[in-house]
């Protein structure tokens, strides 16, 4: 039979591409038209073809700053997933404590990130800070202004505290949906603490698990909001990750086009990545209904 | 393998049970064989399954003890008690290949490799997988899932029983009768204790030597299969067993005379003086229609399944089933229903009385 052609259909994708066009292309295309331009403000633009790409790929700032960024996403990471994992496997499974736990592990995740930064920067503080207070009064030399491991430890601590429900939140719902009998059958079978972890719910959480390394990985890894507030980036430039050294170029030098280069290599290294987590997770569908 | 005593038994899912309704097993003594193969049948929510998580150990009974041969394992670990239990849907471990599925009940107790190897060969032969031993069990159809879970319930030779809980429930039914068929030639070569608990009287009455009714969180009979058809203990045996179940029927019981609504019905045994709500119950295929012998009968439907035909008819204004042969005709000249006197069993409250003693 043959099938009816009819172009106006096209008209209906319409709304979504000037809609879409206006929130993502446009924006992307002017970050992209610094890029490969040399401007001095008043509209005036200079071919420049891949010369800031260049600058930026041999930069030693951008490297230090991409050495720290993924160093800080690797930490964040091999202690999130493990403790989000050990958490949601000591959560309570029903009943009244269930949901106080749910609620308690909730409330991290609802508090706007620079309320975060803030709540950290005063809690750590030497002087004021409970945290920092008491860390020297115990006879600890700590101090996140001065002492660049200390400003580690104090972002590192309070993304922990922030991210690790999210992990421990998305395991508990991986958790739930394995049916009783599954346990039934390893106490029959006698299977160890470790094995009904290791072939139950290990395997029923992987789904879950990969998206959440995937939120906490990308996340992470343009994590802006809570070091800026708490370091500033500092000491030296000790915490200056991707996107804080990314802001300090474009804002506070206004080197535009090596900026816009940099933002377009960092954004395609996420989608890069996110791509490789979406193959694998869609891999592993795959191999569960097959 | 020993045999299994349950001592006042009874379970509440309730911390605080206040009356025998809350309880969801009510009290009961039984005493299971060593090596019978028994079915536990009753319908949803009977209790059947809370009872075999009682004898497997997932479940610790609120009051009374269960006994191994002359062990009290009452408070004993699940594996303690050296049980196999197939489920009713198929667990199995989806990241272990067919093989590992099957080898880890034995693994698990530390079992030497080359015995392990031979007893998993030995299996996978059984169910049929000895092609596929190296694949992963994610992935498997539910009823080769089925099939190893079977497997690995049966992988252990030393065990003290072992429990199926509907384990069929999702197989073909082609297969099903293959796989019921294994397991009873199983149970025949290796003389191990099994209890089947299902919802389906083929399945029970084909497998089991002994079948255990239950209801309403009561075994109201155990008995062989024929017992169960001839003299049902109780009204919902004689319902549940059968197809069509027995007929019930109000009556009042005077010596050997059944009185229904004026019509009088000839018992094959005199009974004593029986009190509460008195029942006759006749199978279906103890009731010949005829043209003019018994108790009326209005044919209201006749419905040809095969082998025999069902009547339906109203006698005393109860609807009853009547079993017609394949070369009987059934016409408008059978107004009558007869029942044989000694195929007649008597109930008072749903339960069944026994004639008097010495009575004629």
């Amino acid at each position: 039979m043959e099938k009816t052609q009819n172009n106006k259909a096209w008209f209906l994708v319409l709304p979504v591409l000037v809609l879409v066009a206006f929130s993502a292309v446009i924006p992307l295309m002017t970050v992209v038209n610094y890029a490969v331009n040399d401007t001095f403000g008043n509209n005036q633009f200079f071919w420049a073809g891949l010369e800031w790409f260049d600058e930026m790929v041999n930069s030693q700032r951008l490297h230090d700053a991409l050495g720290r960024q993924i160093l800080f996403s690797a930490i964040i990471l091999a202690i999130e997933v493990p403790l989000g994992i050990y958490i949601a496997l000591n959560m309570p499974k029903k009943g009244f404590w269930a949901s106080v736990c749910l609620v308690l592990m909730a409330l991290p995740l609802l508090i706007p990130f620079n309320v975060v930064g803030t709540i950290w920067q005063i809690f750590g503080r030497v002087d004021i800070g409970l945290l920092g207070h008491y860390l020297a009064k115990l006879g600890f030399d700590y101090n996140y202004v001065s002492d660049p491991v200390d400003a580690w430890i104090t972002v590192i601590v309070m993304d922990v505290w922030h991210w690790t429900s999210l992990v421990a939140l998305l395991c508990y719902a991986g958790l739930q949906s394995i049916p009783n009998a599954y346990y039934q059958a390893a106490r029959v079978d006698q299977a160890s603490r470790w094995a009904v972890f290791r072939y139950i719910e290990l395997p029923k959480m992987a789904g879950v698990l990969l998206i959440a390394v995937l939120l906490r990985f990308m996340d992470s890894f343009m994590i802006y909001t809570e070091p800026f507030v708490v370091t500033g980036g500092g000491p030296g430039n000790s915490t200056t990750f991707l996107s804080i050294d990314l802001v300090k170029m474009a804002i506070g030098q206004f080197d535009l086009g090596p900026a816009a280069a940099f933002s377009i290599m960092y954004f395609l290294v996420i989608l890069l990545v996110s791509w490789v987590f979406y193959t694998v997770m869609t891999n592993l569908d795959k191999e569960e209904g097959k | 393998m020993a045999q299994i005593t349950l001592k006042n038994l009874a379970h509440s899912y309730h911390p605080t049970p206040k009356g025998e309704q809350d309880f969801a097993l009510k009290e009961m003594d039984h005493v299971w064989q060593d090596g019978g193969a028994y079915a536990l049948l009753g319908s949803s929510g009977c209790g059947k399954t809370t009872l075999l998580n009682i004898i497997s150990g997932l479940l610790k009974p609120s009051q009374g003890r269960v006994l191994f041969g002359d062990r009290d394992v009452t408070d004993a670990e699940t594996a303690e008690r050296n049980i196999a239990q197939v489920f009713q849907f198929p667990v199995v471990y989806d990241t272990m290949t067919v093989r590992d599925n099957l080898a880890f009940p034995l693994r698990n107790r530390g079992k030497d490799a080359a015995y392990i190897a031979r007893r998993v060969d030995q299996i996978a032969r059984m169910i049929g997988m000895e092609t596929i031993l190296d694949r992963k069990a994610r992935g498997l159809t539910a009823d080769a899932k089925q099939k190893i879970s079977l497997g690995r319930g049966m992988v252990r030779e030393d065990v003290n029983a072992i429990l199926f809980d509907e384990p069929l429930t999702v197989i073909d039914p082609h297969m099903k009768w293959e796989l019921r068929t294994q397991l009873k030639q199983l149970h025949r070569e290796f003389g191990h204790t099994m209890i089947y608990v299902t919802h389906d009287q083929t399945e029970a009455l084909t497998f089991a030597d002994k079948v255990v009714v239950m209801y309403d969180g009561r075994v109201v009979q155990m008995g062989t299969p024929e017992e169960l058809f001839e003299t049902p203990a109780h009204t919902f045996v004689g319902y549940f067993i059968g197809s069509p179940g027995m007929n019930l029927l109000p009556a009042e019981i005077r010596g050997s005379t059944a009185h229904l609504q004026g019509a009088a019905v000839p018992l094959g045994a005199a009974y004593g003086p029986v009190s509460g709500r008195t029942q006759i119950g006749i199978r279906p295929e103890y009731a010949v229609l005829t043209e003019g012998d018994g108790l009326p009968i209005a044919i209201r439907r006749v419905e040809d399944v095969g082998r025999h035909r069902i009547v339906r008819g109203e006698v005393a204004g109860q609807m009853i089933s009547v079993i017609a042969p394949e070369a009987m005709p059934v016409g408008s000249a059978l107004t009558h229903v007869r029942f044989t006197p000694d195929r007649i069993n008597v109930y008072a409250d749903d339960w069944r009385v026994a004639p008097a003693e010495g009575a004629v």
